[in-house]
């Protein structure tokens, strides 16, 4: 599958309030139906540009204040396959990897809307296909890797029955 | 070389010895979720398969972020609530007892060297009370209400003085704003942060809490103190548990160092729609306000409604503002009655909301209008906070936020220091 980047015009300390406010979380349950209003509150066009697959890029601070899991599970159900970003707050970054997102540090600052990404994890590096040009990313840590792999800690737990990371 | 208080901590939950950068599995002593998290725990828990909890006396959940209920699709997450509440045979605050960050230490439920998790990212509040705790999301959560554990990351600490004696009118929030505004919303991201100081040891336990309340804004996981004989004297009345004071060592290693004089220090304001977006009081003198709010697990215990009713005691608000008020538990709502502070509330024009969250969610009790200008004692300014992005949240101090109710702008408490 191709990846296209989806870059917000807001760029820094990205709030959890902005990916999903308040206001519909509380209502809406279905994730599928709460990731329409995403970014609602600071580029309300957003949502609807999302396309399967599409990676999301952001500055710094990405995900930064409530804990709410809906944030990340919003952005999955939207269709992002990752979020890119040159560092985001720590506990959206559990959250991510904890449902099966995959989030990778990097510098964003050349990377524009709709061009064409390639991840490789293993290698460490984000490749801005439109651009040619590739951009080292933060390692992700050994846990991160293994709760991707099995598809998220809840499914993580159920194989292993508690936490397996040697 | 020496230890933090978060590597000493982690590590006696570890059992063995942990440093800063180390990944470990951790016992949790007590855990919780709130109305806003609990609804996907349940449904994570429940995906795990498991069917007990680990520990039913170290999990609550509590309904406080929009309680009582002011729509349908909340009511069936209180519902949902109440009903996993009962087949688990697992302790609830419902509506009307107060916020989470109030009701966990007040209600004894953490004590000194504790660690705790909750899945609200306010949960670094008890580190004013000597306890590692931190917020997690709600799957994080589920995961520790099945198994007791959880994974941690020990965190490089921070180490904060504030020394000075804050002038009359200058409050523990004033200082955490001004903290906020030189370290910045992510300074402290991934870290811990240790408060030392002799502003700090003069505060009370109440004044406390509302800078480690506020260690999230700055990205921390944690706000830590050490625990003084007024934090074991306040633990131990509220908590059966045998307290386990942890102090740093003299020469544990921090990441950075930051020395805060607060002899000077005005009263802060954080101006929409960022938290370390602050200014003096004194420079925002031309900005009208339509609604006031005190309250939050920021600033919504008894001292903090003592200070604001010293304000208006006597006096009428503005007309043009609607000032709320929301005392963080039922236990401060019933002492402020008997002290005579709701009728002061009342009477000036406050309107009293029930224990909880209030209007600081956004969901209910007070949302603003298009173009509407708030000034509240909460700890975030997000655009669309308090329910719609069209309006401006500003935040202060009790003292500020009373002080400008009265002149229907935001204004300096400083001119009622007689009575403060």
């Amino acid at each position: 599958m191709k990846h296209y980047a989806r870059r917000l015009k807001v760029q820094d300390n990205i709030n959890t309030d902005y990916v999903i406010s308040g206001r519909y979380k509380f209502k809406i349950q279905d994730p599928k139906e709460l990731a329409k209003y995403i970014f609602q509150d600071i580029d309300p066009e957003f949502a609807a540009r999302v396309t399967k697959g599409d990676v999301l890029v952001a500055g710094e601070n990405f995900g930064c204040g409530s804990s709410r899991e809906q944030a990340p599970q919003a952005l999955k159900q939207a269709g992002f396959y990752a979020v890119a970003a040159k560092s985001f707050a720590r506990i959206f970054y559990r959250n991510a990897f904890n449902i099966g997102l995959l989030l990778v540090e990097c510098d964003t600052d050349f990377i524009d809307d709709g061009d064409e990404i390639e991840l490789d994890i293993e290698k460490g590096k984000l490749k801005d296909k439109a651009k040619g040009l590739v951009f080292d990313i933060k390692p992700v840590p050994s846990v991160m890797k293994k709760l991707l792999e099995d598809g998220g800690v809840v499914e993580h737990f159920k194989k292993y029955g508690g936490f397996k990371f040697d | 070389m020496g230890k933090t208080i978060a590597e000493k901590i982690l590590s006696n939950h570890a059992g063995r010895d942990l440093r800063s950068g180390d990944i470990a599995i951790c016992d949790v002593d007590f855990c919780f979720g709130q109305d806003g998290t609990s609804s996907i725990i349940i449904d994570s828990f429940n995906k795990l398969g498991i069917k007990k909890v680990f520990d039913r006396s170290k999990f609550y959940m509590i309904i406080d972020h929009s309680a009582p209920s002011p729509n349908i699709g909340v009511s069936e997450i209180h519902k949902k609530m109440r009903t996993f509440a009962k087949t688990f045979d697992v302790g609830m605050y419902d509506i009307g007892c107060g916020v989470c960050h109030q009701l966990v230490p007040q209600k004894g439920h953490v004590t000194c060297g504790d660690l705790v998790l909750g899945a609200d990212s306010h949960t670094c509040t008890y580190g004013a009370i000597n306890v590692f705790s931190t917020g997690v999301g709600s799957t994080d959560l589920a995961i520790t209400l099945a198994s007791g554990k959880n994974w941690f990351r020990v965190p490089e600490t921070i180490k904060v003085t504030v020394n000075g004696k804050l002038p009359k009118g200058v409050y523990s929030k004033d200082v955490i704003l001004h903290i906020a505004k030189d370290i910045g919303s992510n300074g402290a991201t991934y870290k811990a942060v240790e408060f030392y100081g002799d502003a700090i040891s003069v505060m009370s336990v109440d004044a406390r809490l509302t800078i480690s309340n506020m260690a999230v804004e700055i990205g921390a996981k944690v706000g830590l103190m050490e625990a003084d004989e007024k934090v074991l004297k306040w633990v131990k009345e509220r908590s059966p548990k045998t307290p386990k004071p942890v102090t740093a060592d003299p020469n544990a290693k921090y990441s950075a160092s930051k020395v805060y004089d607060v002899s000077k220090l005005v009263p802060q304001v954080a101006k929409p729609h960022a938290v370390d977006n602050v200014s003096d009081v004194t420079e925002l003198s031309d900005v009208k306000i339509n609604q006031a709010y005190v309250g939050t697990c920021t600033n919504g215990r008894l001292e903090d409604l003592e200070i604001a009713a010293k304000i208006l005691k006597g006096k009428a608000i503005h007309p043009d503002v609607k000032f709320i008020v929301a005392p963080a538990s039922k236990e401060i709502f019933l002492e402020a009655a008997k002290k005579g502070l709701i009728e002061i509330f009342v009477k000036s024009g406050c309107t009293v909301v029930a224990a909880g969250c209030g209007p600081c969610v956004g969901t209910h009790n007070g949302v603003l209008a298009d173009g509407e200008v708030a000034i509240s004692t909460a700890n975030r300014n997000f655009k669309g906070r308090m329910g719609n992005p069209n309006s401006f949240i500003y935040l202060a101090s009790p003292a500020t936020v009373a002080a400008s109710a009265l002149t229907g702008k935001i204004s300096d408490p400083r001119e009622h220091k007689k009575k403060l």
